[in-house]
C-alpha cells in the first residue's frame, strides 16, 4: 500500500524544493543589492529547507532501491532482486537521473554546511552566497522535473528490474560517484562566493580566506573521487591500465586542475591581497568546468565508454543552463573585476611568481585537455570530417607542460614572498637536486634499462622529495610545523609518490598472453604463477569459471589468486573479474582469458612494479588538503 | 625391495615436476604481437564505445588485429598499415591525430597557449614593479614576515 | 585595460557555439573515406552457388547497390521491408554481400523473409567487408557506372532515406 504513495512523496518533495530554491536564489540576492535586511534573512532558513526535501527525495529513492519498488521505472531499468543490497544502495546513482538527483542533494548539503558553518560571516556576504547556490540549485531541479524525473512510475509494475551493468556491481561503484560529485559540487562554493564578493564589490582578501577550506574540502573530494576511478578501472576492466584520457576522465580531471591552481591562487590572494581578479576568474573556471564536464557526460556529445543514455532534449536544457550560469558570471566578471585593487608589490623573483607561473602552466594543460577532448567535435561541426584524439595526442601533450610544474614543486616552498634571491634558492636546493641525479641515473639501472623519460621521471620526483624533507627538517628545527606546512608537503611528497608509480609502472612493468593448462607455469617479474585447475563457481547472481593461480617466488607460495569470468543472470555479457596480488611495491596481476582447445585457458599475467604508488601518491594529497584544512586558523573560526 | 620402491617414488616425482610446463605465449610470434599492440593501441575500436583496438574484444577488432598481423608478417611498415587502415575507415580510426592543417592548431595551440601564457605573465609582473617601489628586505625580515603571516588572523 | 576583462566571455560564448551545433551530430557516425573512389575489386563466392563467383568487374556499366547483411544482424531485419520495396522497383540491380555469415543460416533467413537481392556475395572471414570499411552492419553503397562508389548508408535504410537518398541518388546517376 504504501508503494503507491512513497516515490510521489519524493517527486512532491522535489517540487517543494525547487520552490524553496527559487526563493533562496532570488529574495536574499535582491535583498543585499537593496539592502533589505528581512530578505536577506531568509536565505538560511530556505537553505535548511531546501536540503531537508532534497534528504527526503534522495532517502525516498534509496527507499525504492532497498525494497525493490519496480513500480518505480527508474528502479526497474538500474536494479533486480537478486542484486546484493550494498550494490542496490550504488545503484541509486548508476543511472541518469539518480546521478543528477545525487548531484542536487550533495549541492544542497554544501549550502547546508555553508548556512551552519559561517556564523561570523557577514550577512549580505553569506546572503548571497547561498542565493547563488540556490539559483543553481534551482535550475538543476527545474531539469530534473522537466526532463530526468527518477520517480516516473512504471505501471503496472515490472516484475523484476533489469539490473545493473555487471561492470558497475562493484565496491568501486558505490564510492566513486558521491565522492566525485562532492569534489565537483563542491567548487559551487567557491564560485558562489566569487560572484558574491563581484557583485558586493569587494573583492578584498577576506573572501579569499573565507573560501579556502571550503575550495580545499571539495578538491579533497575530487582527488579522491577520480583516484578511486582510475583504481576501479585498473581492477575491473582487465586490462590493467589507468587512465585512458576518455572524455568523462577528462571533463573530470580539468576541474582538478583548475582547482590546484584556484588553490594556490587562494593561498597569495589570502596571504598578499594580489591575484585578486586571477583567482576570482579561476573560481568561476573551476565550476564551470564541473558544470561542462555534466554537460559532456550527459548530452551525447561525445563517444565515451561511461556516457550516460542519452536524450537530445536533456542536452539543450543542461547548456541552456550551463550557458546562463557561466555566460552571466563572466559578464559580472567582465563588469566589475576592473574595479578592484593591486595587492602587495612582488618581485620577478618571488614566491607569487613561482606560484603564478605553477598556475600558467596548470590552466594551459587543462586547456590543452579542453582542446583535445573537444577538438573532434569542433572539426565535425564545421562540417570539417570526423577525426579522433586519444591517448597518443594528450600524452604527448599534457606530460611537457607538466614538466615545469613539478620543478617548481621543489622550488616554489622556498622562494620567500614579495622577493626572493636565486642565490639564496640555489643554496637550499643543490643538496636535492644531487640527490635528484643521483636517483635518475642510479634508479633505472636497478630496475632494468635506462631511458631518457623515466631518468627524468625519477629526477623530478626525488628532487621534490628531497627538496621536501629538507624543508620539514628545517621547519622542524624552528618550531611546530602549522596544519598548512604539513599539508603543503604531503601534497608535494604525493605527487612525486605519483610520479614514481607512473614512472615504474610504465617503463617496468611485463605482461605476457600466454595458453596455460593445469600445472602449466609462467614467469612475470621474478615470480612464477601456476595454473592449479580451473572450475566452475557461483554469486549471489552469476554462474563463474574460476581459475586458480599459486603465486611463488625463490620457490616459496605467496598466494593463490583466483580470476573468474562471469556470467550474470540478468545480463548477456560475460564479464572477466580479474585477481590482483597488491604489494607495496608491485601488483601481481592474472586474468582468465578466453577457453581453448585440450582443458587450456587463455591466460594473460602482469607484473606491475609500484603500481599502488600511482593511488597512493593521491591519497597522500588528500590526506595533505586534510591536513591544510585542518588548520588551527580555521578551527578557531569555526568555533566563534 | 625399499630400493625399488624409493626408486619408483622418485622417477614418479620426477615425471610430474616435469608435468609442469613453462606456458606458451599465445601468439605465434611475440615480435610480431609487440608491434600488433603498438600499432593498434593507437587505433580505435569502431563498433566500441571509445577502446583502443588492442583491447577490444569486438569481432570486427579480433578481424582488424588478423589483417594487421598478417600485414606485419609480410614486411609492411608501420606507415603502410597506418594507411591501409585510414583509407578504409577514415582519419577517425586513428587516436594520434594525423598532423596536417586541419590539426595544425590541435597540435600547436597548447604551446601558443603557453607561450601567450608565460609572456602575459612576465608583462604583468614587469608591470607590477613599476607601479610600486621596490624595498629589499633582508632574509632575516622575510622570516618574520612570514611568522607574522602565518599567526595573522 | 579594461576590453581584456571581457576575453573570459567572449571565449565561451564561442564554446557554446560549438557545442549547440555538436549536439545534432551524431559522434558515432563516421564517413566514408571510400567515396568517390573505386569500389574495392574482390572475387567471392557467391551465397547460393557456391562454385560461381561474383565480382564488382561483372557490373561494370551500370548503376549498381551492394547491401552488406547477415541473418545474426537484428537491424537488417528492420531495414529487410525496404529492401524487398527496392528490389521491386528495379532501378538498379540490388547485389547482397553476406557479412560473417554461416551459409545455412543466410539461405534459410532469406528463404523465410524474402529475397530482394539479384544475388548475394558470401564473404566468409569478413575481408571483403574491411575492404570497404565496413563496421556497422548493414550499409548499403550505391556504385556508379564507372564502377565508383558515389554513396554510403550506415545502418538500416528507413522510408524517408529511401525516398530522399537512395532513389534522386540512382536517378542522378543514372543520367550521367
Amino acid at each position: 500500500m504504501w508503494q503507491l504513495t512513497i516515490p510521489e512523496i519524493g517527486h512532491f518533495a522535489l517540487i517543494l524544493a525547487l520552490g524553496v530554491s527559487l526563493i533562496q536564489g532570488i529574495i536574499p540576492l535582491v535583498g543585499a543589492q537593496q539592502g533589505r535586511q528581512e530578505w536577506i534573512m531568509l536565505a538560511r532558513p530556505a537553505t535548511q529547507i531546501s536540503f531537508a526535501l532534497l534528504a527526503i527525495a534522495f532517502g525516498v529513492l534509496t527507499w525504492s532501491f532497498y525494497v525493490n519498488d519496480f513500480s518505480v521505472l527508474y528502479v526497474a531499468e538500474h536494479s533486480n532482486a537478486l542484486l546484493p543490497t550494498v550494490y542496490r544502495i550504488g545503484a541509486v546513482w548508476g543511472g541518469h537521473e539518480g546521478s543528477l538527483l545525487l548531484w542536487i542533494f550533495l549541492l544542497t548539503g554544501w549550502a547546508f554546511a555553508v548556512a551552519q558553518l559561517s556564523k561570523t560571516l557577514d550577512e549580505f556576504m553569506i546572503a548571497r552566497v547561498l542565493s547563488v547556490l540556490g539559483l543553481i540549485a534551482s535550475g538543476l531541479l527545474l531539469f530534473v522535473l522537466a526532463t530526468s524525473n527518477p520517480f516516473e512510475r512504471l505501471l503496472p509494475a515490472a516484475q523484476d528490474g533489469r539490473s545493473l551493468n555487471p561492470l558497475l556491481q562493484d565496491p568501486g561503484l558505490v564510492f566513486h560517484p558521491p565522492m566525485l560529485y562532492m569534489g565537483y559540487v563542491g567548487f559551487s562554493v567557491a564560485f558562489a562566493f566569487a560572484i558574491a564578493s563581484l557583485l558586493s564589490g569587494k573583492l578584498d582578501a577576506a573572501w579569499a580566506r573565507w573560501s579556502r577550506p571550503w575550495t580545499t574540502t571539495a578538491w579533497i573530494f575530487l582527488t579522491l573521487g577520480i583516484a578511486l576511478g582510475s583504481w576501479w578501472a585498473y581492477y575491473e576492466l582487465g586490462w590493467g591500465g589507468w587512465w585512458f584520457w576518455d572524455p568523462v576522465e577528462n571533463a573530470s580531471f580539468m576541474p582538478w586542475l583548475i582547482g590546484t591552481a584556484l588553490l594556490h591562487s587562494l593561498a597569495v590572494t589570502e596571504k598578499r591581497g594580489g591575484f585578486k581578479n586571477w583567482t576570482v576568474l579561476l573560481a568561476i573556471i573551476a565550476f564551470s568546468m564541473s558544470l561542462l564536464g555534466t554537460f559532456l557526460v550527459r548530452s551525447g556529445v561525445l563517444t565515451s565508454v561511461h556516457a550516460f543514455a542519452t536524450d537530445p532534449r536533456r542536452g539543450i536544457f543542461i547548456l541552456i543552463l550551463l550557458t546562463l550560469v557561466v555566460g552571466s558570471s563572466l559578464l559580472l566578471y567582465a563588469l566589475r573585476a576592473p574595479k578592484s585593487t593591486l595587492g602587495g608589490a612582488f618581485a620577478l623573483m618571488s614566491r607569487e611568481t613561482f606560484i603564478l607561473l605553477g598556475n600558467v602552466f596548470l590552466v594551459v594543460a587543462s586547456g590543452s585537455v579542453l582542446l583535445g577532448t573537444l577538438y573532434p567535435l569542433l572539426i565535425d561541426s564545421l562540417n570539417l570530417g570526423k577525426i579522433s584524439v586519444g591517448p597518443p595526442y594528450f600524452n604527448a601533450v599534457f606530460v611537457p607542460i607538466m614538466i615545469p610544474v613539478l620543478f617548481l614543486l621543489a622550488v616554489g616552498p622556498w622562494a620567500n614572498w614579495k622577493s626572493t634571491s636565486l642565490n639564496q634558492l640555489v643554496k637550499r636546493l643543490w643538496g636535492a637536486a644531487v640527490v635528484a641525479f643521483v636517483a635518475a641515473i642510479l634508479i633505472p639501472r636497478m630496475m632494468g634499462e635506462f631511458t631518457l623519460l623515466t631518468g627524468l621521471g625519477f629526477l623530478l620526483s626525488f628532487w621534490i622529495i628531497a627538496s621536501g624533507v629538507l624543508q620539514i627538517v628545517r621547519q622542524v628545527r624552528v618550531g611546530k610545523p602549522t596544519g598548512s606546512f604539513i599539508g603543503m608537503q604531503l601534497g608535494h611528497i604525493g605527487i612525486a609518490v605519483f610520479v614514481i608509480g607512473v614512472t615504474m609502472v610504465g617503463a617496468y612493468q611485463e605482461e605476457k598472453d600466454v595458453r596455460m593448462a593445469p600445472n602449466d607455469t609462467v614467469m612475470v617479474g621474478g615470480y612464477q604463477i601456476r595454473l592449479m585447475d580451473v572450475g566452475p563457481a557461483q554469486g549471489p547472481n552469476y554462474q563463474a569459471t574460476r581459475g586458480n593461480f599459486e603465486v611463488s617466488r625463490h620457490g616459496n607460495v605467496e598466494r593463490i589468486l583466483s580470476p573468474e569470468k562471469r556470467n550474470y543472470d540478468s545480463s548477456a555479457m560475460p564479464m572477466t573479474e580479474a585477481a590482483i596480488d597488491a604489494g607495496f611495491t608491485r601488483d601481481i596481476y592474472v586474468s582468465l582469458g578466453e577457453p581453448l582447445d585440450n582443458h587450456a585457458w587463455a591466460v594473460r599475467v602482469y607484473y606491475k612494479p609500484f603500481v599502488d604508488w600511482i593511488w597512493g601518491g593521491c591519497l597522500l594529497m588528500a590526506l595533505g588538503g586534510l591536513f591544510a584544512v585542518m588548520d588551527k586558523r580555521y578551527r578557531l573560526r569555526i568555533k566563534n | 625391495m625399499i630400493k625399488q620402491l624409493l626408486i619408483s617414488i622418485f622417477i614418479c616425482s620426477v615425471a610430474s615436476a616435469s608435468l609442469a610446463n613453462e606456458a606458451a605465449p599465445l601468439a605465434q610470434d611475440p615480435i610480431v604481437e609487440q608491434r600488433l599492440i603498438a600499432i593498434s593501441e593507437e587505433m580505435r575500436c569502431l563498433v566500441c564505445q571509445n577502446e583502443s583496438l588492442a583491447g577490444s574484444r569486438s569481432d570486427l577488432a579480433q578481424d582488424l588485429r588478423r589483417e594487421i598481423r598478417e600485414q606485419i608478417q609480410q614486411g609492411k611498415s608501420d606507415q603502410q598499415i597506418r594507411e591501409f587502415m585510414v583509407e578504409r575507415y577514415g582519419d577517425f580510426v586513428l587516436y594520434r591525430p594525423p598532423v596536417k592543417p586541419l590539426t595544425w592548431v590541435l597540435w600547436i595551440g597548447p604551446f601558443v597557449l603557453l607561450l601567450g601564457g608565460l609572456i602575459a605573465l612576465l608583462l604583468y609582473v614587469r608591470r607590477r614593479n613599476t607601479a610600486a617601489p621596490k624595498i629589499p628586505l633582508s632574509d632575516l625580515d622575510n622570516q618574520r614576515i612570514d611568522e607574522l603571516l602565518r599567526e595573522e588572523k | 585595460m579594461k576590453a581584456k576583462f571581457i576575453i573570459p566571455l567572449i571565449l565561451f560564448v564561442v564554446l557554446i557555439g560549438f557545442l549547440l551545433v555538436g549536439l545534432n551530430r551524431d559522434p558515432h557516425e563516421v564517413p566514408s573515406p571510400l567515396i568517390n573512389k573505386p569500389a574495392p575489386a574482390f572475387n567471392v563466392p557467391q551465397l547460393a552457388k557456391p562454385t560461381v563467383s561474383f565480382s564488382p568487374e561483372q557490373m561494370k556499366g551500370q548503376v549498381w547497390i551492394l547491401n552488406v547483411w547477415a541473418s545474426w544482424c537484428i537491424a537488417c531485419r528492420e531495414e529487410h521491408p525496404m529492401l524487398i520495396e527496392l528490389g521491386k522497383a528495379n532501378v538498379a540491380p540490388l547485389i547482397g554481400l553476406d557479412y560473417k555469415d554461416k551459409r545455412p543460416d543466410a539461405i534459410a533467413m532469406l528463404a523465410e523473409r524474402g529475397n530482394p537481392y539479384l544475388l548475394s556475395a558470401f564473404d566468409a572471414d569478413g575481408r571483403v567487408g574491411i575492404n570497404y570499411g565496413v563496421y556497422g552492419v548493414p550499409e548499403t553503397y550505391i556504385i556508379d557506372k564507372a564502377g565508383v562508389i558515389r554513396f554510403k548508408q550506415i545502418g538500416p535504410i528507413t522510408p524517408e532515406i529511401l525516398e530522399k537518398l537512395i532513389y534522386p541518388t540512382i536517378a542522378k546517376l543514372k543520367s550521367e
